[in-house]
């Protein structure tokens, strides 16, 4: 028996590896850690403004790849709570990390989108004097900085990877458009590309039917689903049949906290939920 | 196939440097040079002569070109409304007048090393850079934008003014810097130095617009007209809003001082009503009435208001500041667009890289059927 066995050293080798012992030396590609589950994990995060409590002490956790609904009555802070995951707003206390290495509240709106998080606003916003294209184009996940951006060229990859993202949302026939003069719901399509093309690992997605037609939501929700299972999606959205099409996994905000969390079938019959939803509490409209 | 192939050839020469606006604005702008080295070499007696002192007013307007190109790089295109590029514009002209004082009289202290052409060429490009780079990473980094942005120029150019008027400062006070005699060795009273320095003016005007054009045209340049009508989703798309912000502004000044360390040669003064606010905002007049994200519509608007003022300013001079007023409040109402708008109207064609934030959706249909 020897005492120095080869795929013994071979082991300590592997583990003093220096990338596996300083963090930094780590291949950047993937740097969002979900080996311990969760790729969104808010504790105890509480914001104010001027006294009113947006934000009380809310709990969430979001695994990897799954798709999530979070619905609530006006006022709950399903805005603020992505605000606050984006980096836009800071909160009072608490914790919000992405995967289990990346610490939100110590980053910037551009670090956290480069760390793949894409958001989508209530409102579509797309920009409006640039075309369908050329959207996609600039939303294409790359090296953001100024000298690698006066340079970039759009290589045979990056049009194969627009034409891709051009075809799920049904968009090829109008990729030469100007953004400003697609309808509504073609903005709100442009806007969830404009997310794929950012490969983010997490979507966070602001009301994305509001004033669409019935068709456009089915292609909407169809799209959303397909996506789940290789992105995590968080859907904020107040069309109760929407998310009955789509949610394996429902939350209820209310007040600035969780009030319930389940199957869209264990949420509907909870009887707070029904309190809050139909129940007389005025104060709920503010 | 071939349909496709179509759009993407359509699309590929949109992107491209080599529009036909590009073209011709530079045919424009090398002909002018021609035709003026021309007439001007004709004898005088010859009713087609272009004298000295045209020449020289000619290349006067170079360097406003220059200052409008300047401030439509960031306006236009990025939505940066700088009323204080005048300050840019007045210390590279400041940088030129050390030189040429230099000249003919020996600095003290740190001015001594302005005799050195290379010095001072740097300081041109330097002493406006490096101002622009505090000024914006301060601002751009605290995230001070519109109206807000604007006034604060003013107030740097206007602190600015103040601190130039005082005779401490080494810069002349009051009256600033003249007495230029010599560039490079040469009299700067002779003819040839005229021609020169037009010369100069101009290609440093065509310089300066393939540069811009060759940043608007590219992805930075589109970025920068999407932070223009979206900052906030730029920002969540990962990119930083104020790196984009800040390389602009600083090359937006230092085309700026360029333009006026030419001025100075060829006016015989600089001197601090440079760097009085109501220059600024004329500066902005111009690029307004010529067609802001054109870059050619700045050209255009410095060159027709700044011939204006000269043959008005001797007409009537009373009553200029009103005519520029009036026609800015007309140009506004009538023609948002500008004479630019005007150009890309008659050519048949929607100039979408024209339109900013505050368009009307009324005309954009039209577009529809030209990209569609």
């Amino acid at each position: 028996m020897s005492l120095i066995d080869s795929t013994r050293v071979d082991r300590l080798r592997e583990l003093a590896r220096p990338d596996r012992v300083f963090d930094f030396m780590a291949p950047a590609q993937s740097p969002v850690d979900v080996r311990h589950g969760p790729i969104l994990y808010l504790e105890d995060v509480s914001v104010s403004f001027d006294g009113f409590r947006a934000i009380n002490q809310l709990d969430l956790t979001i695994d990897d790849g799954e798709l999530r609904c979070i619905i609530g009555p006006n006022g709950a802070g399903k805005t603020t709570m992505m605000d606050i995951i984006t980096g836009k707003t800071r909160p009072d206390h608490g914790q919000v990390w992405f995967g289990s290495r990346h610490n939100l509240l110590t980053l910037d709106e551009p670090q956290i989108a480069n760390l793949g998080v894409g958001r989508k606003f209530q409102k579509p916003t797309v920009f409006e004097a640039l075309d369908v294209t050329e959207n996609l184009e600039l939303a294409m996940a790359g090296d953001r900085r100024v000298w690698k951006t006066l340079l970039a060229r759009l290589d045979r990859e990056g049009q194969a990877r627009i034409d891709e993202v051009l075809e799920t949302i049904g968009l090829t026939a109008a990729r030469y458009r100007l953004a400003g003069v697609l309808s509504h719901g073609q903005k709100q399509w442009l806007e969830i590309g404009m997310l794929l093309m950012q490969r983010p690992r997490l979507l966070l997605v602001d009301e994305p039917v509001a004033g669409m037609t019935e068709p456009e939501m089915h292609r909407t929700a169809d799209l959303l689903t397909r996506l789940a299972g290789q992105q995590s999606v968080v859907v904020v959205e107040h069309d109760m049949g929407f998310v009955r099409a789509i949610a394996r996994r429902v939350t209820v905000l209310h007040q600035g906290s969780v009030l319930a969390e389940g199957t869209m079938d264990e949420v509907a019959s909870d009887p707070r939920v029904i309190e809050v939803y139909l129940g007389g509490g005025d104060e709920e409209a503010a | 196939m071939t349909m496709t192939d179509n759009l993407e050839r359509r699309d590929r020469s949109r992107q491209a440097f080599l529009s036909r606006s590009t073209l011709f604005t530079s045919a424009a702008l090398i002909g002018a040079m021609l035709v003026v080295l021309i007439l001007n070499a004709l004898p005088a007696s010859s009713a087609l002569h272009v004298s000295g002192a045209t020449v020289s007013l000619l290349g006067k307007y170079f360097t406003y070109m220059l200052l409008a190109l300047a401030v439509d790089l960031i306006w236009g295109y990025l939505g940066i409304l700088s009323l204080g590029h005048g300050a840019f514009f007045a210390l590279g002209g400041y940088a030129m007048g050390l030189y040429l004082n230099a000249q003919t009289s020996p600095l003290a202290g740190w001015q001594s090393l302005m005799s050195h052409f290379p010095v001072a060429a740097l300081a041109v490009l330097l002493a406006p850079g490096l101002l622009a780079l505090v000024f914006g990473w301060l601002t751009f980094r605290s995230r001070v934008t519109g109206v807000y942005f604007s006034i604060i120029t003013q107030a740097l150019t206007f602190a600015l003014m103040l601190a130039f008027n005082r005779n401490e400062m080494g810069m002349g006070g009051s009256t600033g810097l003249t007495r230029f005699y010599e560039l490079l060795g040469f009299s700067l009273a002779s003819e040839g130095m005229t021609v020169a320095l037009f010369l100069a003016s101009g290609i440093a005007v065509l310089l300066a617009f393939w540069l811009c054009r060759a940043i608007t045209v590219s992805r930075l340049g589109r970025v920068s007209m999407a932070t223009r009508d979206a900052e906030a989703r730029v920002r969540f798309i990962g990119y930083r809003v104020d790196h984009v912000k800040l390389a602009l502004f600083v090359v937006s000044a230092m085309i700026a001082g360029v333009a006026g360390a030419l001025y100075v040669p060829q006016v015989g003064i600089i001197n601090p009503s440079t760097f009085a606010p109501l220059f600024s905002i004329e500066v902005v007049v111009w690029v307004a009435l010529g067609g802001r994200a054109t870059l050619y519509g700045a050209l255009l608007g410095a060159l027709a208001v700044n011939y204006l003022k000269t043959v008005l300013t001797g007409a009537m001079p009373d009553a200029w500041l009103f005519i520029l007023g009036g026609l800015f409040v007309l140009v506004t109402m009538l023609l948002p667009q500008g004479i630019a708008g005007v150009i890309s109207k008659w050519r048949g064609e929607g100039h979408r890289r024209g339109e900013g934030k505050g368009r009307g959706s009324g005309e954009v249909p039209a577009r529809q059927e030209v990209s569609a």
